[in-house]
Formats: structure tokens, sequence, C-alpha cells
């Protein structure tokens, strides 16, 4: 079967009977005027420009702040549909760290045979330096974003995960935020979970995870590239919400294995790092020389125990798309359960048979590189042209083990507000799991990408991708009122 | 706080002061300019805007003749100018987006705002015509008091708040006494001539570049002095631009700084230094001792509390 056949709307439904959760907000959209719509939509763009929520591209040198697209008409999950999402993130994040601990030390996920050793330990993003090395409450991702994606009525997919640095967090928070003074309306007919308490629990989190000797009152920043990287915006306005000082690396030194930040009341010291920075780039005396960007001797304040880093050191070895094939393994290893949430069904380009089968289907797949992110490095196969395709044949072919490929998913789509009218887009979904020495947290709803393109698969927004506000609203009350109607 | 906050508060601070001053010194002088030439409207005047802008050497090198367009041209839209309105918007934008978070969003958006639509004239491309010119320079004068009104009403009294006043102050000082310094001698006592001055408008033009053409009336209740002008700049303290209003709010702000911190330093003891001789200054004095020689060292004193309060603080 053609999958790309079955288009499966939120809000229309595979039958075309609006969905419950957006039965409310479909009927408002038929009694709203398209000019109400513009003037919205204008207002939105104004609002954003005006707060400078914008995002750098790399490579585009006019642009080099752009406005995110972001589209009026919220994106809707039933409580219900997120509680099954909530329980399933939760149960990854779980065996993202326990697997990260693991191949850290014992390896015995790699001894026992579930996951080959040589994708482990040549894993670029495998830190060699962390071998050996526990982290405080063996917690390796303290914040994931995990992305998610929907074919049908029945389940969600784990399309991808993030557990080095996921960014998009302050869309999230201030789309609620924008969309709260658009459409008073809106909320007044819906009972929308909150998540204005994201930075709250964020700050929980990375308090959990202080060194002993913080005694309980630790010194937490938020640490940069600085003011040219992308998400330079979200950065601020993390470090704002929390409280924290947002540091550059020259803010920062290390004295005597402990880390001090300079201040005009001079050195303070500081206990965790909340680092939107790469590992490339965190030391240069213990990974790239010629980086400005970080800090020379964190990382032996960061092994004495001096100071937390969040996400830890190497957790992006869990997070390729090589080792996501093997995460319903991972799962059943580690915490003996079923996952809760699916993969995508996923070919590793690094086995014959599996190599075979996609060199063939080419035009039919979406192939991707196993370290590249952000669309960046990736095959549409039903979108590619001709020369595209055979461009990553010959890539496939020198280097299979660096590919896997995926059957090209009819993602859900979404209704978007257009100048021309509603019309539905592909969507995905990002929500943000934390992960603390006290438990798990995952506010409701997340970031959902929308692709602003008819037909577009790609929602990433260095490719042009927009953003929605995600709504999870109470199902007693949807069924109450679907009754009431009734 | 962290020094790189405090530094980048300082010269937001400074930046957002020093493009208000330009856009009413502009303002002031096309006023003077346009005046017929028996009233002091010549093209001197725009040598001696250069002056107190401090971009006379850039604009010197940039080879063109000076006259109005040009030199007009050169401190609000020139890019190769560092001076110039349009640089010290886009450094105070660089320098608010880098320390967003201490900022509040009143200020972020009167900064963010006037950028974008500074932006938005330039996108137009072309010599900006004299109403857009016109428009602009409102623009940068209503931007500063809506960020400077944004930052008394919204932002918390801590030391952020305090360096950015310490900047402002700083740059306000520096401003005033360098329109003294380009036209100090037009203010020196022997120049009154019985039944009026062709200087007059001269006076009138420095005291709108200070926005005090009216202050000047009700503080002295007389007609225009160059003297009093001198004095209303550099001694009266309920003159928000004088150099002693200026010091006396210095000298508070890095006192809220020392007791915040619990230490005085250097650029404490050096502000009430400067402050206290203002105090003790009379206008007689200045004259006598020469009001060049007087701008010029308290220009040097001046900047020399920059540079120990970057010493002190912004490492």
């Amino acid at each position: 079967m053609d999958s790309r056949l079955t288009q499966f709307d939120e809000l229309a439904g595979a039958d075309g009977c609006t969905r419950a959760p957006y039965r409310k907000l479909s009927q408002w959209l038929a009694a709203t005027p398209p000019e109400l719509l513009a003037s919205r939509r204008e207002q939105a763009e104004l609002l954003f420009r005006r707060i400078g929520i914008t995002f750098a591209v790399y490579g585009a040198q006019e642009a080099t702040e752009r406005l995110i697209p972001f589209d009026i008409l919220p994106r809707i999950l039933s409580r219900g549909e997120w509680t099954t999402l909530e329980k399933g993130l939760i149960q990854r994040v779980a065996a993202l760290n326990a697997f990260l601990a693991d191949i850290y030390s014992a390896g015995d996920i790699l001894k026992a045979g579930i996951v080959p050793a040589d994708l482990v330990y040549r894993n670029p993003a495998y830190c060699p330096d962390m071998a050996g090395r526990r982290v405080p409450y063996d917690i390796f991702v303290h914040i994931a974003g995990v992305d998610i994606v929907r074919t049908d009525d029945q389940g969600f997919f784990v399309l991808e995960d993030n557990a080095r640095t996921p960014s998009g967090v302050s869309y999230m928070l201030e789309n609620r935020e924008v969309m709260m003074r658009l459409f008073p309306e809106l909320f007044a007919l819906h009972r929308v979970a909150p998540i204005e308490n994201y930075p709250d629990e964020l700050l929980a989190t990375l308090r959990s995870v202080a060194p002993p000797r913080a005694n309980g009152d630790p010194t937490i920043v938020l640490m940069t590239p600085g003011q040219y990287n992308s998400a330079f915006y979200e950065h601020s306005f993390l470090a704002d919400k929390l409280g924290v000082e947002l540091v550059e690396g020259r803010d920062l030194f290390v004295r005597d294995d402990v880390v001090f930040m300079r201040t005009t009341e001079g050195p303070r010291r500081v206990d965790v790092i909340y680092r939107r920075i790469d590992d490339d780039f965190l030391d240069p005396l213990c990974f790239r020389p010629d980086s400005a960007l970080g800090v020379a001797g964190l990382m032996g304040a960061y092994h004495a125990g001096n100071v937390t880093l969040a996400n830890a050191v190497g957790a992006g070895a869990a997070d390729d798309k090589a080792m996501y094939t093997y995460m319903p393994e991972i799962i059943r290893f580690y915490l003996g359960e079923a996952p809760l949430l699916q993969n995508v069904p996923t070919f590793r380009c690094r086995e014959a048979d599996a190599l075979a089968y996609v060199l063939d289907r080419l035009d039919e797949l979406v192939v991707k590189e196993v370290n590249g992110s952000g669309g960046y490095g990736m095959l549409v196969g039903p979108h590619a042209t001709r020369a595209q395709i055979e461009e990553f044949r010959a890539k496939l072919k020198a280097q299979p083990q660096n590919f896997i490929a995926q059957p090209t998913l009819a993602l859900s789509t979404c209704p978007i507000a257009l100048a021309s009218g509603v019309a539905p887009r592909h969507v995905d979904l990002r929500p943000f799991v934390l992960q603390g020495a006290n438990g798990a947290r995952v506010v409701p709803g997340g970031l959902t990408r929308v692709a602003m393109t008819e037909k577009s698969l790609v929602v990433n927004s260095s490719q042009g991708g927009g953003t929605k506000d995600t709504w999870v609203i109470d199902d007693a009350w949807v069924d109450e009122e679907a009754a009431g109607q009734a | 706080m962290l020094s790189r906050t405090a530094d980048n508060l300082y010269w937001l601070a400074r930046y957002m002061e020093r493009a208000d001053f330009l856009a009413r010194a502009i303002q002031a002088s096309r006023r003077l300019a346009a005046l017929p030439k028996a009233y002091g409207g010549d093209e001197t005047e725009w040598e001696s805007v250069l002056l107190s802008s401090g971009a006379a050497l850039a604009f010197e090198n940039s080879g063109r003749p000076v006259d109005e367009g040009n030199v007009v041209g050169f401190l609000t839209f020139a890019p190769e100018n560092p001076g110039s309105i349009r640089n010290c918007l886009e450094q105070a934008r660089a320098n608010a987006r880098a320390v967003r978070t201490a900022l509040t969003i009143e200020m972020w958006e009167s900064i963010n705002d006037a950028y974008l639509e500074m932006r938005a004239l330039e996108s137009r491309g072309g010599v900006p015509c004299a109403q857009e010119l016109a428009r602009f320079l409102e623009l940068i004068k209503q931007t500063s008091l809506t960020y400077d009104g944004g930052a008394y009403r919204t932002m918390l009294r801590n030391d952020a708040y305090w360096f950015s006043r310490v900047g402002l102050f700083i740059e306000r000082a520096d401003n005033t006494a360098r329109l003294l310094d380009v036209k100090y001698h037009v203010l020196l006592p022997e120049k009154e001539v019985v039944g009026g001055s062709l200087d007059y408008f001269q006076w009138s033009a420095i005291l709108r570049a200070v926005s005090a053409h009216t202050a000047y009336h009700w503080v002295y209740r007389t007609s225009m002095k160059p003297w009093l002008v001198a004095d209303l700049l550099i001694l009266r303290p309920e003159m928000p631009r004088s150099l002693i209003s200026c010091y006396e709010s210095i000298v508070r702000n890095l006192d809220n700084l020392a007791r915040a911190h619990g230490r005085q330093g250097a650029s404490q003891r050096h502000a009430r230094g400067v402050y206290g001789r203002l105090e003790k200054l009379t206008m007689e004095s200045v004259f006598q001792g020469g009001l060049h020689e007087f701008v010029q060292s308290f220009i040097a004193e001046n900047n020399r509390l920059g540079a120990l309060i970057s010493e002190q603080y912004l490492f």
C-alpha cells in the first residue's frame, strides 16, 4: 500500500468528520471571517518581530536574523493522547540515560550483543574521555527533545531523539504567550493545559543535579556560544526566565579545578552549567584546540566533580540515527518493558540486505545521514530529482554505514492559516523531557513544527519550516461538550 | 553580575545617549545654519558640529567638502562613520541583544523598534529626503526618551541599573563638555556687546542642542548672556545636562554600586573628587583660568573615570 495516499489530517480525521479535540476550533473557524484571521496573522508577525524572536540561519548573509514563520492556528491534542505520549517519552529518556551510563562504564549491552560495539565506540559523538567516569546520579541527558510524528489516529512514532542541546523550547513558550494575546476567545472556549512552568521545572531539574558541595544552593549558569549562534535568542530568553546568568566561555575561568565566572564583584563559583554549546567546543585543552568559545580546564573541573554539565559530555552517543534503530531493544534491555512509543521502521544501510533493499527503492524512501541534523544531508526520495538520487546512490555505496533509510511517512497534517485561506500542512512535534535526580518532568505539549510549503515534509526551521502553538486540552470537557451538543 | 553584562549595559547607555545628543545637535545646527549669514548662519556651523561630535577627523578622511548635506549625512546614516547615529543605534542594539536578560522588555522593544525602522528606511536605498531625515531625528529623540523612561520605570534598582546610569551620565557629561569646548569662544564674557549680540543665535543653538532653551529662561529670568549659558551648562545643579548635575548622578550611582558590593574603589574616589571640585567652583574662577582650559581638563578627568570604572568592574 502506498502510505502517501492515506493522508491523516488531525482536524478532519480519516473520514472527514472533525475529530473531537478540534470540534470547538472547527466551529470557531467556520464562524470567523477571513479578514479577522488575516489581521491576527499580521499582529502575530509584528509581535514576534518586536520581541526580537529571531533565528539566525547559517550561511545566509543578508538574512542573518530571520523570523521563524508562525502559524496562528493551534495544534490540539486530547489529554488522553498526551498521557500516552508522556509515558512513552519518560520511558524513552530513562532508557537513553541507562544506555549512556552503561556504554561509558561496563558496556553490558555491548557484551550482550544487542548493540554492535563498533557502532558505539567508533561513533564520533562517543567521548573516550568520559569512559569509566560517573556523572551525578548517572544522568547524562537532563534535557531531551524527542521528535514525534503520527500517521493516523492510533499512535505516535519517534522520528528522532535529541540528547545533546535540543532547541526550540523558547518558541514553545513564546508561541503560547503570543496566542494568549491574540486569541483570548479561543482560550476561553478550551481548557488548555499550561506550559508556563517549564522554566521552573528546568531550574528544579538543574538544581537537583548540582554537586554536593554546592550545599543545596547552587550557582547555575546558561552557557551560550554567543550572540551569533542561531539559537542565541533562546539562550537569552531561557537565562532570563530561569534567573541565571547567560555566560560565554570568556566569562568563565577555571582555577584549581573549580569553575568561576567573572563578575563585577570578583570571581564567583559556578556549580551547574546548562550548556548550549557542543562537546567539541567546551574545553580547548580537551577537545578542539582552536575553539575560542570554551573554557580551558573545564573538563578537569568536570571530572573532579566540581561542576555539573547539562547535558553531560558524550550524551550525543545515544542520539544519532544509527543508534536510534536500536532504541526498542535498548528500552527492553534496561527497563524490561515493551516500548510505549514506536520507532519509524528503519533500514540500517550498514547491513548488506538492507542496503540492497534501499538502493532498489531510493525514489520511495527517505535517506538520512547518521550524523546529520537540522534537515541537512537528507534525501526525500519521492521529491528528489534524478540527479539527487544518483548522487545519494553514490554516497550510499561508498559509505553505507553512514546512512539509514525510512519509508516516506504520510506525516499527519494540521490546518494552517494562509493568506489564501485555511489549508493542511505536515507537522511534527518536539516535546521537551526533563530528567533530574528527583524525577522526570514533561510540560504538556511541545513545539509543533510545520512545513509551510504545500506537500513538503521538511519541518526544520533552518529549511524554512514554521511553528505552531500546541494545546493539550481536557478530554472530559471535550466529551461533555460533545454530549451537550448531540 | 557578569562583568561582560556590566560592560554591555554601560556601553549601551553611552551609545543611546550619544545618538540622542547627535540628533539634538544636528537639529540645532540646521536651525542656525538656515539663518541669514549676518545672524551667524554660515558653513562654519557644520565644522563645529563635526568637532563637538568628535567626527571631524573621520570626516576629513572621507575627503568630502564641508556642507550641510555631507555633514548631516555623515553624522546620521554614514556606515563609515563609527560615531554616526545609525552606528550608535546599531551598537546599542548589539549590546542590548547581548544582554537581553538584563533589560526589561520595554527597553528592548524601544531600541529594537527604532532599529527596525532605521533598517526599513535604509532598505529603501538612496539619500533620505529632508522630511525623512527630520522624522528620523525625531525618532531617535523619541527612542531615547522611551528607552530612558523604560529604564527608569521598569528596571530593578540593582547593579544593572546603576551601571547603565553611570554610562549615561558619563556620556552626557562628555557631550556637554565637547559642545562647550567647540563653542567656548562665543561664551566668553568680554564678548558682550551693548544692544545685543550677533552671537545670540549661537547661544540659543547651544541651548537647543542640550534641550535647555526654555530652561534657561526659567532659571535666570533674564535675556541671554553668554556667561549664564556657560553657567547653566557647567554649574547649575537643576539643569539635567550640566556637568555638575551629571557628576551628582555619577557619584550617587557609583555609591549605590559600592554599597551593594560592599567596597569603595578608585572610581568612587575619583568621581567624588571631580564632583567636589565642581561644587566649589564659581564661574568667575572658570573664566579666570580660561573656559577652554577648564573644559579640556574636565574632558580628560571624565575619560579617566571611564578608564577607572573599566579597571574596577569590567576587567
